[in-house]
């Protein structure tokens, strides 16, 4: 990457302890894109999600693409930014962790208008700075058709949720696999165990091996890293479902599919307005119909009948028209959860915080 | 051979910090090796490491930022190991004494100047750690407990208190999906060293390590702390309150992780959350073990491990290497520098053949035989 004059250049920077220009040592393109991860790049879930889209752009012509990963939610993301703006010439971040956004994103871009950030979470706000784009995606709707999956899958009808904290987005999404499974067969429950943090590989095991134990037969999560959960489900013959990335290559025989994120839609759109300067928008949300997620292929364990159901299903949230949350809908301690007649559309605001579990879910928050 | 008296007194004035550059060295060394065998250009990344901590000025101020609350968790090892207690809990004093200063910061009025609640937060945070390290050193001396496995212990215990608490009771109902304490007012934000991009954290962290070297050096209740560290038994048999003593010395360790607490909650992330627990406290052990315990070398050391950290950052995105990559780094380095201490007792023998060198040719001595 760096020839030997830029070496000697480097070198005697060093020796003077001055401050020389890092970008010489790059040749010229058009749009510099700095990513940054909070967890490992390979990690079969969150963070891998992201450098998957990370790895899409840097294919595009005139993007060059500089990242960093385990980057924690200190002062340690903030100077990563800087650096990327002031050594790399980046004009586009892709701060991804949701736990970013405050205050270090906030910080950053109001310290550099001219550089164009983008944080996922859909947590901008009017009176932020304009210059952050925040993109997300209703990830639920994929957990509800890994919930329609598992249901026909599931003979114990009993089903595992393996969930880091009792905050709305993980609520939501055990509440729609919840509800998808119980579209098959009403019956059907979830049984959740908290870890209390996004990234516990120990705890993440013993409550795998503690739901299959009590006879659960298919197991999903949301955690950072799913790789545990479903080595875990596959090691004791388990069936999964898959989060964030797909984890197909993890559980051959059982993993039946997965709730993906497909990030290559907003890094995509993101990156072109930047190269074409035009302005970017503030709040960037999809689901299945705008790209922004997407199913991992079906397992070998999926039955016709399943695919045909959830294929139905899909194809009817891919067009906009199908509804998760509606009432009635009572929460797991018989309270009413939604009131008969009200239905939430996947933009309804209402549903960023819920805060309950639907019936049928086994465990509290 | 009296030609040049000089040679063997800079020897002896450079000896204490032999086994540090030997390690230095023995680190590079051996990183380029791993490089190189990993197919990786050695020469480049040495120089990057070099730029990426110390190469710019923007390069140092990220060393610094990185380097400040490591100063304040090392000496929560640094203060209890001059008793002779090995406290590695100060993870948990950081996390409770952000806490308590973001409580702090939130119940007091907001009309309140800054420079009145600031210190009641810095002093808030320094009472949570004091107190939970404090509780390590008081079941050490008053019911044997071993205080290596109870503060660590005691950091989990506090580490979970920390997030019930942000997750329950002490939550802001606004911060829905990254559950927090309400935001600090920003009238109480610590803001940046004049003309740096570093916060005061470091211009304390620094003062803290400098005091707490007068006051185990220049001080009796220090001397008396070394004492009780040094042998327990004599000290106790000299009439030394060497209970008392060792409460307080971790006592003061766990305010100075608290103190980081409070920083990292005022300077850094505007509220209480789980972001604070980032290993700040985990880093301190190795920092205060690499200066031997010493809070002067602290500064140093810390500086080392945020320079390593900053570095990191430009390896990855300069060559691509792994961030595991800078963990390779750090652990060569502590390695080295704890194999190296092993000459302490050959530099020993060193030291006085050289004391015996330079005396040999010291012009005093000539002038002496002459009369």
């Amino acid at each position: 990457m760096t020839n030997r004059r830029q070496f000697i250049k480097g070198a005697g920077a060093l020796a003077l302890g001055s401050a020389l220009p890092f970008d010489l040592a790059f040749g010229a393109s058009n749009l510099t894109v700095g990513v940054i991860y909070v967890g490992a790049k390979g990690d079969y879930g969150y963070n891998q999600a992201q450098a998957q889209a990370a790895a899409i752009i840097k294919k595009m012509p005139g993007v060059k693409v500089v990242e960093e990963e385990n980057v924690p939610e200190t002062v340690a993301v903030q100077k990563t930014m800087e650096a990327m703006i002031e050594q790399d010439g980046a004009t586009l971040i892709f701060a991804t962790s949701f736990g970013y956004f405050d205050p270090h994103v906030l910080k950053m871009a109001a310290k550099y208008p001219k550089v164009r950030f983008a944080h996922c979470g859909g947590l901008w706000k009017q009176g932020n700075p304009p210059n952050i784009a925040s993109y997300f995606g209703y990830i639920d709707e994929c957990q509800y058709l890994n919930g329609v999956v598992a249901g026909h899958a599931s003979k114990s009808k009993k089903l595992g949720f393996v969930a880091a904290k009792p905050i709305p987005q993980v609520l939501r999404n055990i509440n729609a696999f919840t509800l998808g499974a119980q579209s098959v067969d009403p019956s059907i429950t979830t049984h959740v165990i908290f870890t209390g943090d996004w990234s516990m590989p120990v705890k993440e095991a013993e409550a795998a091996n503690s739901l299959v134990d009590q006879g659960c037969d298919v197991l999903t999560c949301h955690v950072d890293g799913p790789k545990v959960v479903i080595e875990t489900a596959e090691k004791r013959g388990a069936m999964s479902c898959g989060y964030h990335a797909s984890q197909a290559a993890l559980a051959p025989k059982g993993y039946l599919t997965g709730a993906e994120w497909d990030w290559a839609t907003p890094f995509k759109e993101l990156v072109t307005d930047a190269q074409t300067a035009k302005p970017q928008p503030n709040i960037l949300r999809g689901g299945l119909r705008e790209g922004f997620v997407k199913m991992s292929p079906y397992g070998a364990k999926v039955t016709a009948d399943a695919k045909s159901n959830a294929d139905a299903i899909k194809s009817k949230m891919a067009a906009g028209d199908y509804v998760i949350f509606k009432g009635p809908m009572k929460d797991n301690k018989g309270g009413s959860a939604i009131a008969s007649g009200t239905a939430y559309a996947q933009t309804d605001i209402k549903l960023e915080s819920m805060n309950y579990l639907v019936a049928g879910v086994v465990g509290q928050i | 051979m009296r030609s040049y008296p000089l040679l063997p007194r800079v020897a002896l004035g450079a000896l204490p910090a032999l086994p540090t550059l030997c390690a230095l060295i023995g680190t590079l060394l051996l990183f380029s090796l791993f490089l190189l065998v990993q197919g990786q250009p050695a020469g480049d990344a040495l120089v990057l490491i070099g730029q990426g901590a110390f190469g710019s000025s923007f390069a140092w101020q990220s060393t610094l930022l990185r380097a400040a609350p490591l100063m304040l968790t090392a000496l929560c090892v640094a203060l209890p190991a001059q008793v002779g207690l090995i406290v590695i809990g100060g993870e948990g004093a950081l996390a409770l004494g952000g806490l308590a200063s973001a409580v702090v910061a939130t119940v007091v009025p907001a009309a309140m100047p800054w420079f009145i609640a600031a210190p009641l937060m810095a002093l808030a945070g320094m009472i949570a750690g004091g107190v939970w390290i404090g509780a390590v050193g008081a079941m050490r001396q008053l019911r044997g407990v071993n205080e290596t496995i109870s503060s660590l212990l005691m950091s989990y215990i506090a580490i979970a208190l920390f997030k019930h608490l942000v997750e329950g009771p002490l939550r802001d109902p606004a911060s829905l999906n990254k559950p927090s304490t309400p935001p600090v007012p920003d009238a109480f934000a610590v803001g940046s060293l004049p003309g740096l991009d570093v916060h005061w954290g470091l211009f304390w962290g620094a003062l803290a390590c400098v005091a707490a070297w007068v006051f185990v050096r220049h001080s009796t209740k220090g001397f008396a702390m070394r004492i009780a560290g040094g042998n327990n038994h004599a000290a106790k048999l000299v009439g030394l309150p060497v209970n008392k003593l060792a409460i307080a010395a971790c006592a003061m360790g766990g305010a100075a992780a608290g103190l980081a607490g409070m920083f990292e909650v005022a300077a850094v992330q505007g509220s209480a959350n789980a972001s604070l627990l980032a290993g700040y406290g985990y880093a301190g052990i190795l920092v205060a073990f690499a200066a031997r315990q010493n809070p002067l070398s602290i500064i140093l050391c810390a500086v080392l491990v945020g320079g390593i950290e900053a570095s990191g950052s430009l390896l990855q995105r300069r060559l691509g290497l792994p961030d595991a990559t800078t963990l390779v780094l750090q652990g060569l380095l502590f390695a080295n520098l704890l194999a190296w201490e092993a000459m302490g007792g050959r530099l020993e023998a060193w030291r006085i053949r050289l004391q015996a060198m330079s005396v040999a040719h010291s012009p005093v001595r000539l002038e002496g035989t002459h009369v």
